[in-house]
């Protein structure tokens, strides 16, 4: 580690605050998925981080593990949109209020 | 060297990252979420960990974004949303809670002492050592991720399969066919009938 792990934790806290605000004001489906991706990647990037402080290969593992549920997430959020747009809805997380109470 | 590359790809991630969540077209988004993905690799091999950062490359870079790019080619323009109707208080709260979250996180992180990095030998980070971890410690998470993945493309299948019409039963079909039946006799009725209207006289 050329620099220390506040760095790393530092920069992971920033992609992940700039994800949550990309799912908070996004309305597009598809955007909304992509800034959960970052907020992903940056919660993996802190995994890692502490798996070097600590040295041992846990974190890692935890950190490919969030990659598979990211992928299974994927495959199902696309296929909503895919869905979606098949019916003809409009691509509007805003307009999806059918379930609402 | 080190810093130089640690401050290089921090920066990009941050930049790219914004381009994800501020750009309107989410080809653009996805494209910057692949500068994210690459950027965040380097970092990862600044920590040593070779092989999150191939599999990120290859699983994120490789696979997911292709499914992403190819999803957005699909929807074309109608996925062009932008922020739009927000009311200007949502977006003001949601900044606050996002600036919230890091000034929350970089007090504790830089008021804690963490103490050095421990030393790591050669194996660490490479795929044996987190594959031996994956088999022995970890069994039961790499069997459940592969039971969650199977799930998801069977989700998956289902969902982009579409509404298919339904299939009836034996009986159904019959009573549509019995109506149609129906339908069309009374169609042939009427038409005799109205020929009968017409020319009264030939008929009888």
């Amino acid at each position: 580690m050329s620099v220390g792990l506040p760095f790393y934790l530092s920069v992971s806290a920033i992609l992940f605050a700039i994800g949550l605000v990309g799912v908070l004001l996004r309305r597009s489906p598809l955007t909304t998925l992509l800034s959960l991706e970052v907020m992903l990647n940056s919660v993996n990037l802190t995994l890692v981080a502490f798996s070097r402080q600590v040295g041992g290969s846990d974190g890692q593992v935890f950190a490919l593990v969030v990659m598979g549920i990211a992928a299974a997430e994927v495959v199902v959020g696309l296929g909503l949109v895919v869905a979606m747009t098949r019916r003809e809805m409009v691509l509007d997380t805003d307009e999806l209020r059918s379930m609402s109470g | 060297m080190g810093i130089v590359v640690f401050f290089l790809a921090a920066f990009l991630a941050i930049v790219s990252a914004l381009a994800v969540v501020s750009q309107r077209n989410p080809f653009v988004s996805a494209l910057g979420l692949l500068g994210n993905l690459v950027s965040l690799a380097t970092l990862m091999l600044l920590l040593d960990a070779q092989f999150v950062a191939a599999a990120q490359v290859i699983v994120y870079a490789g696979a997911i974004m292709v499914m992403f790019l190819f999803v957005i080619a699909y929807v074309g323009p109608r996925g062009e949303i932008g922020p739009g109707t927000r009311k200007p208080w949502q977006v003001v709260l949601a900044v606050v809670a996002g600036l919230l979250v890091v000034t929350q996180i970089v007090l504790v992180v830089w008021t804690t002492d963490f103490g050095k990095p421990s030393s790591i030998d050669d194996a660490f980070g490479g795929p044996g050592a987190v594959g031996q971890a994956f088999v022995t410690d970890y069994l039961l998470a790499f069997e459940g991720v592969s039971v969650i993945l199977f799930m998801a493309a069977v989700a998956g299948v289902i969902l982009g399969a579409g509404a298919r019409p339904k299939r009836l039963t034996t009986d159904q079909v019959l009573a549509k066919e019995g109506e149609a039946e129906a339908r069309r006799r009374a169609a042939s009725r009427a038409a005799i009938e109205a020929a009968r209207e017409a020319e009264p006289g030939e008929a009888r």
